[in-house]
C-alpha cells in the first residue's frame, strides 16, 4: 500500500484531518530542505507538499511566485530537490509529494524523472498545469512506478466532471477553493461548504481543500466538509520570517480538536 | 499532401498544442471551444463579421507590387500584403473582431487581453470601444516604456492598462498576469488571446480569423498572375499574421512557406527571440511548443528590439510546420530588421512596423536567392508609426 494512502487510513481510524502544508523547495537554500520538511513532520503534517520553482507560475500568486524566484536566484534545480528528497526520505516518514508545472518534468525528460522520484521516495505528483485532457503523457508510467497523480478539482469543474476526475483518482482530490490563484484570503465564496459536500459525496478517494486557506477558523470550517487542508502561501511566507513558533501554532489545529497524529 | 485538416479534436498539431492549464480554465476553453464551432457555421456570425471587417477595419487591404524594392533587391518580385493598412495599423484587429463578436456571443462583456508591442492591446480596445465592452489590458512595465504612446491610446480608446512588474515585465509576464486574473473572473470574462499561441482552442481561432490575409492574398494573386506566388514570407513571434498568411497556402505545395524570427543581437548571444531555431519543446501559457528554456525547463527571456516578436516562444501549429518541414524559419538581427526599416522607407514611402521589417529583410535576401520571374509575397503586418521614437532614438545613440 502506498505510504499516502496509509496515512489517510491511519487519519480515518483516528477520526482525525490531514494539516499538509506546501513548502517552496530551495527558498532559503536548497540545504535547509530536508531541516524543513523533518520540522513539518514534527509540527504534525500528514504529508508535505514540496512546490518546485518554475519560471512562469501563472496559477500562483504573489507570495508562491516570489518564493520560486528566489529559489530560482539560489540555483534551485528540479534535479537538486530530487537528490535532497532522497536525503529526506531517510529521516522523514510522512507522504512527500512533488508539486510543480509540466516544463520543468518535460525538460527533465518523464521517463528519468519518474525514475528518479522513484528511487528518492517520493509517493505523489501534483501537476497544476496538466488537466487529465494530457495527463496520458505520464499518468500510465507515475502508476507503473507506483507514484499516485494527485489530481484538482475547482468551483467551476461542472459535477459530472468531477466525478469523472474522481474516479481516476489516486491519492487524493486536491479541491481547490477558490476562483483564483493561490495566496491568503479573507473571504471564501458563500457555496464553498456546499462544494465541498458535493465533491466529498462523489469521491471514492479522500478530498484536501487548499488554495487561500491561511487560518484556524478557516481551517476548521472547511474541514467539517472534507479530509483536511493544503496550506501554501500562509507556510511560505511564515517559513520566510522565520516565524516557526507561529507555524507549530497554526498547524496544531486539528491536534488540539482530535488530539491525534 | 494529403488534406491538411489539423488541429485534431483535442487541440494537438502532432506533439505540439494540446490544453495545459489549470482546472479552473477547463470550462471556459471548453465553452469557448463549441461556442466557436457553433458560430463558424452561423452565417449571421459570418455576415456580421464579414461586414465589420469591410466597414470598420477597410478590409481587402491591397497586394501591392513594390517595384522600387525589387529592383533593390535584384531578383524575384516582391509583393507586399498590406495589413499595415486596416483600421488601428496591423493585422491584429482580424483575430479581435472576431473574438469580441464570440465573447458577445456567449454573454461575457468583459475582456481581458495581454498586450507586447500594444498592437494587440490597441487592436482589442478599439473592438471593446466598438461593441460596448468593458477592456483590461496587461502589458509589462517594461514595454509599457517602451510603447508610452501606445498605452496612452488604448486609455483613451477606453481601455485599463495594468503595468506588470513580475519576470521580465514584457510579454511572457503579462500572458502570466492576464492568464491569472481570467482564473478568477472566468464566469463573465473572454481572454481575447492576440496570438496562434495559448491552450486549445486559442490557436485555431486565431488562425482562423487571421486566415483572411492568407485567402486575399491567393486570390489577389491568381487574379493578377494567374499563377500562385513562388513563396510567403512573414514575421514570427508568437506567429499569428504568419499563421494567418501561411494556412490557406499550406496544401499548394509549390509555395514555400518562410517565416522569420527576431535574432535580436545575434542567435549566438543570450539576447534573441528565435524559439524555432533556438528552442526545444517545452510547455508554456498552456501550449506544447518551442519555447527558449534552459536545460531545467525555466523559460528564458527573450530579445528583440521589436516589442511584438520578444516572446520566448512560439505557436504550437508553426512548431508543427517546423517538425514537418512545410515551413521554413529563419532570422532576422535588429540591425538588419533596422536597415530594412530604413530602406522601405525611402524606397517605397513606406513605414513598416519593426516587426514587418524582420520580414521585408528576409524577402530581399529571398529575392536575391531564388532570382527573376519569381515571386514572393511579404506580408507587412503593421505600419511603423509605433516605432519611430524607438528608432529615431537608436539611430541617434550612433547604432547605424
Amino acid at each position: 500500500m502506498n505510504r499516502i494512502e496509509q496515512t489517510f487510513q491511519l487519519l480515518k481510524k483516528n477520526q482525525a484531518k490531514a494539516f499538509v502544508p506546501y513548502i517552496m523547495a530551495g527558498d532559503g537554500g536548497l540545504d535547509c530542505l530536508v531541516e524543513r520538511l523533518k520540522l513539518l513532520e514534527a509540527y504534525g503534517a500528514a504529508a508535505i507538499e514540496v512546490g518546485v520553482p518554475f519560471s512562469d507560475p501563472v496559477a500562483d500568486g504573489p507570495t508562491i511566485q516570489q518564493a520560486g524566484i528566489r529559489a530560482l536566484n539560489n540555483g534551485t534545480t528540479l534535479k537538486g530537490i530530487v537528490v535532497e528528497l532522497a536525503k529526506a526520505r531517510e529521516v522523514v516518514k510522512i507522504p512527500i509529494i512533488i508539486m510543480t508545472y509540466l516544463n520543468p518534468i518535460y525538460a527533465y525528460g518523464i521517463t528519468s524523472f519518474i525514475h528518479d522520484i522513484q528511487k528518492a521516495g517520493v509517493d505523489g505528483c501534483i501537476i497544476p498545469d496538466l488537466p487529465i485532457e494530457e495527463e496520458e503523457m505520464i499518468a500510465p508510467e507515475l502508476t507503473a512506478a507506483g507514484i499516485e497523480l494527485i489530481r484538482l478539482v475547482t468551483l467551476t469543474t461542472p459535477l459530472e466532471r468531477i466525478k469523472q476526475i474522481a474516479a481516476r483518482g489516486s491519492g487524493f482530490l486536491y479541491t481547490v477553493t477558490v476562483k483564483g490563484i493561490t495566496g491568503t484570503r479573507n473571504e471564501f465564496a458563500g457555496d464553498l461548504n456546499a462544494y465541498l459536500q458535493a465533491v466529498k459525496e462523489v469521491s471514492p478517494i479522500p478530498v484536501l481543500a487548499g488554495f487561500g486557506i491561511s487560518n484556524h477558523e478557516q481551517m476548521v470550517t472547511i474541514s467539517k466538509y472534507c479530509d483536511g487542508v493544503v496550506v501554501g502561501s500562509k507556510i511560505v511566507d511564515l517559513f520566510a520570517k522565520n516565524s516557526l513558533a507561529e507555524m507549530k501554532k497554526l498547524m496544531s489545529v486539528f491536534k488540539q480538536k482530535t488530539n491525534i497524529v | 499532401m494529403t488534406a491538411y485538416t489539423l488541429p485534431n479534436e483535442t487541440g494537438h498539431f502532432g506533439q505540439f498544442g494540446g490544453m495545459f492549464v489549470p482546472e479552473t480554465l477547463i470550462k471556459a476553453i471548453t465553452e469557448l471551444a463549441a461556442a466557436y464551432e457553433v458560430a463558424k457555421q452561423d452565417p449571421e456570425f459570418n455576415l456580421e463579421m464579414e461586414r465589420l471587417l469591410k466597414e470598420y477595419v477597410g478590409r481587402e487591404t491591397p497586394l501591392y507590387f513594390a517595384e522600387n524594392l525589387t529592383k533593390y533587391a535584384g531578383g524575384a518580385n516582391i509583393y507586399l500584403k498590406r495589413e499595415d493598412l486596416n483600421h488601428t495599423g496591423a493585422h491584429k484587429i482580424n483575430n479581435a473582431i472576431g473574438q469580441a463578436l464570440l465573447a458577445v456571443r456567449m454573454g461575457k462583456r468583459k475582456i481581458v487581453a495581454e498586450t507586447g508591442a500594444g498592437q494587440h492591446g490597441v487592436a482589442t480596445a478599439t473592438v471593446c470601444a466598438l461593441l460596448n465592452l468593458e477592456c483590461i489590458i496587461f502589458m509589462g512595465e517594461e514595454d509599457i516604456k517602451r510603447q508610452a504612446l501606445n498605452v496612452f491610446r488604448m486609455e483613451l480608446l477606453g481601455a485599463k492598462v495594468v503595468g506588470v512588474t513580475s519576470g521580465s515585465a514584457t510579454l511572457k509576464d503579462a500572458v502570466n498576469e492576464a492568464l491569472r486574473y481570467w482564473v478568477a473572473n472566468v464566469d463573465d470574462t473572454h481572454y481575447l488571446l492576440g496570438s496562434v499561441m495559448g491552450p486549445h482552442p486559442f490557436p485555431l481561432i486565431v488562425r482562423d480569423f487571421q486566415s483572411v490575409i492568407g485567402k486575399e492574398t491567393k486570390q489577389q494573386f491568381l487574379a493578377r498572375k494567374d499563377c500562385l506566388p513562388d513563396a510567403v514570407v512573414a514575421c514570427i513571434g508568437g506567429g499569428s499574421n504568419a499563421m494567418g498568411m501561411f494556412h490557406p497556402f499550406i496544401e499548394e505545395e509549390e509555395v514555400e512557406l518562410y517565416g522569420v524570427e527576431a535574432a535580436g543581437q545575434g542567435i549566438d548571444t543570450a539576447f534573441h527571440a528565435a524559439s524555432l531555431t533556438k528552442g526545444k519543446p517545452g510547455v508554456l501559457h498552456g501550449a506544447c511548443m518551442y519555447v527558449l528554456q534552459d536545460k531545467d525547463g525555466q523559460i528564458q527571456e527573450a530579445h528583440s528590439v521589436s516589442a511584438g516578436l520578444d516572446y520566448p516562444g512560439v505557436g504550437p501549429e508553426h512548431s508543427h510546420l517546423k517538425e514537418i518541414g512545410r515551413a521554413n524559419y529563419h532570422s532576422i538581427t535588429d540591425q538588419e530588421a533596422l536597415d530594412a526599416f530604413q530602406l522601405l522607407s525611402k524606397l517605397e514611402g513606406i513605414i513598416p512596423a519593426l516587426e514587418s521589417s524582420h520580414a521585408v529583410a528576409f524577402a530581399i535576401k529571398l529575392a536575391a536567392e531564388l532570382g527573376p520571374s519569381k515571386n514572393i509575397v511579404v506580408c507587412l503586418s503593421g505600419r511603423g508609426d509605433k516605432d519611430v521614437d524607438a528608432v529615431r532614438a537608436r539611430l541617434k545613440g550612433g547604432n547605424k
